[in-house]
């Protein structure tokens, strides 16, 4: 395994080959109606909530912002319909907690064309108007992270961005939404990069894209070529790289040891490296909201799964509740003793919500819905205690050793698990519990003993 | 739509296609031919051997699964692999009855103290020949050899003995055949007590005359690289063990070719491969690091070829091997593995597409500066 990745330079050691399932990558992406009411939690992202700025019975308009904070991480919010606000309290959230939410009631028959946005050039514009402009969208990566946009691109007074990675690898299978985009939105993206660019100073951008998506790499490419011959910036600036397929290649840090054979130091930010680190998704929505001076209404969405009826990337309007996105999808009816499993995100990394009423947040990139048989092959996998056969410890990418970690989580030793072996460099991304022939939940573990890890340092 | 009954749970929500029952199985099918070599070698005696020695591995397992003194199921498949494989390292004709105790040994000193799968410190298979080693020291130095005429119609008589009594002496039978009682000692035994050498192109194949030997080295290692190229078995392990085993041999007989016997005699002779390439791999009492993995390897070839050559005993693979899964614990804990972004930071550099700090910016000078490098794994021009 080693040696076949050796010579393909596989740029990252270890990770995994989980099959890729892509079952919508040939799907145009479609609109998905607009529901009758939608729900907007205050906190769809890392940092602070906004505070809402609407009041109950008030009417918005598609685009209006409805909730602001002055605080520096944290985004406003827009309405996603035209409509009444009809109610601000709690409602269910993805993580299983009822959330501060807005809850607007869209107007019948209103045409929900965005009415808010006021065009603007920004083609003089500074790094720091541009960062501005951004804020105001309200945009977060849309990868899945949802770190603040404007926060992630500004670059500290002392540091210094010369490159601008943009992230289009969507290693985790199923998802498909990153890669409709770059093949459909290929000039909003060059768009945006040229604000991402502009923003931090960078002199070079680099899209790196699995090599399992051909299409999408010739596409940019031409689009590239294209944008540069009229003049829309600095000719060979903005590249492409086909990086091997291979999960978790779109982590930061496995991204730029792809591209540049660096690895990030332990607990660092590309930030050292000079580089910013962005998601495709993000920029091609930046770079159709910027000049209209709209806000972020609406994300691409690949909803999928062996449960769904109409698999396909839709550009689904933010705040739609599950249940309506799965009517639509054509989830088959339901007989209450069919199990099923809904997943927000990918199948190596997403949540499994327990609710229908969770509305699609702008960190949501997939919806995923497997059936009681899907599970079922799981489900049976009896659980054994650590056979120590080494298989995590040749698929983690950050080169922990999740057996000896997942033994000390047995005992609740966490300060060693912390101090000894690294456990804060986990990210989490699910490797070595795919690999586990010994089916061990690992990285539940991993987040219980980081939490408590967490809990402690606070304490 | 009604609202479905949703069940829960945690990332990710797929999962390999590999099981402990997978691996097992696969490790369970990859010893039958061996085991189908070694019936062809010593007829039902070997076959008498290898069923009775598993049935006592599995009748412990289920006691011990069942009393819930260990962790584990019957289907896992695991006693079988100890079964089979302690049969193997077992003299074919071995009195029956010892053979059952063996595998009793095995899985309740070598397994069930400890907990079960996962939780050995030490092969079970190895303990349970230990054990016996141990207590019937006469018994496990008898061997017969093979292709003997009649072989899948007789028993060799010392197995059949009654339990607790002391099997007939093989070498009257032997002689009775015509074959003088040399012909039962192991290859190693006859360097290491006579100083007869064999042939290692004999002992590769097993399948030349009259030789007290087990299966063949050339099979087992076939059905190792069946395993390791289906990653159901690590190959470090077995590389590590020959390659340092050869090394050492190779400098002791270049050192004094006379006193030493060549390092294929010693490769392929007694249970060196059978040990390289299904014991010392045995998951749970090996290191789960890479580099560990390669420490604890050669640590058994080193001591296999020492205690061979300078033990009383003729064969040292078994004891080796006990000794470095102890140490593994050990072996582990000095070669945990680096995480990323803690070694030497610039370890793969040479295989970058971009150089980290854009003096250009031109994608033409960047495929001029720096090799391509998929599918190309040459080394960057100094
Ligand atoms: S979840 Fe953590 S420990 Fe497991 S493979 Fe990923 S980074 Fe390594
Ligand atoms: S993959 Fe599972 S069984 Fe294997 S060493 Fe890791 S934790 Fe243990």
């Amino acid at each position: 395994m080693k040696l076949v990745s050796y010579f393909r330079g596989e740029a990252f050691q270890r990770g995994v080959h989980p099959p890729s399932c892509k079952l919508t990558a040939e799907r145009k992406i479609r609109r998905l109606p607009f529901p009758p009411k939608v729900t907007v939690p205050l906190s769809q992202h890392i940092g602070k909530a906004p505070r809402p700025i609407v009041r109950v019975g008030q009417e918005v308009l598609r685009g209006q912002p409805i909730a602001r904070s002055d605080e520096w991480l944290s985004v406003p919010h827009h309405a996603p319909l035209s409509g009444v606000v009809e109610f601000i309290g709690l409602r269910p959230g993805m993580r299983g907690t009822w959330v501060e939410s807005i809850v607007i009631r869209a107007h019948p028959g209103a045409t929900q064309e965005d009415l808010w946005g006021r065009p603007r050039d920004l083609s003089q514009a500074s790094g720091q108007d541009i960062l501005q402009a951004i804020w105001d969208t309200g945009m977060v990566g849309l990868g899945g992270a949802a770190f603040p946009t404007h926060a992630k691109l500004s670059v500290p007074k002392q540091a210094k961005v010369h490159t601008l990675v943009v992230n289009g690898c969507e290693c985790e299978p199923y998802l498909t939404c990153d890669h409709r985009v770059m093949v459909e939105h290929a000039h909003d993206l060059i768009h945006g990069i040229r604000y991402a660019m502009r923003a931090t100073g960078a002199v070079r951008a680099i899209i790196g894209v699995e090599d399992n998506k051909p299409d999408a790499v010739a596409v940019l490419r031409q689009a590239i070529a294209w944008a540069g011959a009229g003049g829309a910036f600095p000719e060979g600036t903005i590249h492409v790289e086909a990086v091997p397929t291979k999960y978790p290649q779109g982590a930061e840090r496995m991204l730029i040891m792809a591209l540049f054979g660096t690895e990030m130091p332990a607990g660092g930010l590309p930030i050292a490296l000079g580089m910013v680190v962005s998601n495709v998704g993000t920029l091609a929505a930046l770079g159709a909201l910027l000049p209209a001076g709209r806000g972020l209404t609406e994300r691409v969405v690949t909803i999928t799964g062996p449960g769904v009826a109409r698999p396909g990337d839709y550009r689904v309007i933010l705040g739609t509740p599950l249940k309506f996105v799965l009517d639509y999808a054509g989830v088959p009816a339901v007989d209450a003793l069919d199990a099923r499993q809904v997943i927000l995100g990918g199948p190596m990394m997403g949540q499994a919500i327990g609710s229908l009423d969770v509305p699609i947040t702008k960190g949501v990139s997939g919806v995923l819905v497997f059936r009681h048989e899907d599970m079922q092959e799981r489900e049976a996998r009896q659980t054994y205690p650590c056979i120590k056969c080494g298989e995590c410890v040749e698929s983690c990418p950050m080169g922990l050793n999740p057996s000896t970690l997942g033994m000390l989580a047995a005992k609740r030793e966490y300060d060693q698990m912390g101090e000894r072996y690294f456990l804060g460099d986990c990210f989490e991304c699910g490797c070595c519990t795919y690999v586990c022939p010994s089916n061990i939940p690992l990285v539940q573990q991993f987040r219980v003993a980081k939490q408590i890890l967490r809990e402690k340092a606070a304490a | 739509m009604t609202q479905p009954l949703i069940e829960i749970r945690s990332a990710p929500h797929v999962q390999g296609p590999k099981s402990v029952e997978t691996i097992m199985r696969h490790v369970v099918y990859s010893l039958l031919p061996i085991c189908a070599f070694y019936v062809f070698q010593y007829g039902i005696s070997a076959l008498a051997s290898i069923l009775v020695v598993t049935a006592a591995c599995l009748f412990a397992e289920r006691y011990f699964v069942r009393t819930g003194t260990q962790a584990g199921r019957l289907s896992d498949y695991s006693a079988v692999i100890t079964g089979l494989l302690l049969a193997l390292t077992l003299p074919p004709g071995f009195p029956l009855w010892m053979g059952a105790v063996a595998g009793l040994v095995a899985i309740a000193l070598g397994k069930a103290l400890f907990g079960g799968i996962g939780f050995n410190v030490f092969n079970p298979a190895l303990v349970g020949r230990a054990f016996v080693q141990a207590a019937f020291p006469t018994a496990i130095a008898t061997y017969t050899p093979s292709f003997l005429a009649g072989r899948f119609t007789e028993f060799i008589p010392s197995s059949l003995a009654w339990p607790l009594m002391i099997p007939a002496d093989a070498a009257i039978w032997l002689k009775a055949k015509n074959l003088d009682a040399l012909a039962g000692a192991t290859p190693l035994a006859k360097w290491k007590f006579d100083g007869v050498l064999a042939n290692a192109g004999d002992l590769l194949t097993s399948l030349s005359g009259n030789m007290a030997v087990g299966p063949a080295p050339v099979l087992i290692l076939v059905c190792g690289a069946y395993l390791a190229l289906r990653r159901f078995m690590d190959w470090r392990i077995p590389l590590a063990i020959i390659g340092s085993a050869a090394l050492t041999a190779w400098l002791l007989y270049a050192f004094d070719g006379v006193r030493y016997p060549n390092p294929f005699f010693m490769l392929f002779s007694g249970g060196l491969i059978l040990g390289a390439v299904y014991m010392a791999t045995d998951m749970a009492t090996s290191p789960v690091t890479p580099k560990g993995m390669w420490v604890y390897g050669a640590l058994i070839g080193l001591l296999t070829v020492v205690i061979r050559y300078y033990s009383g005993l003729p064969e040292g693979v078994m004891y080796a091997i006990l000794i470095a899964n102890a140490a593994s614990p050990l072996i582990e804990r000095i070669t945990q593995p680096v995480p990323f972004g803690r070694g030497v930071l610039d370890r793969a550099k040479k295989r970058a597409t971009y150089p980290l700090n854009p003096g250009y910016i031109s994608r033409e000078e960047a495929s001029a500066v720096t090799p391509k490098k998929r599918f190309l794994p040459k080394k960057p021009k100094k």
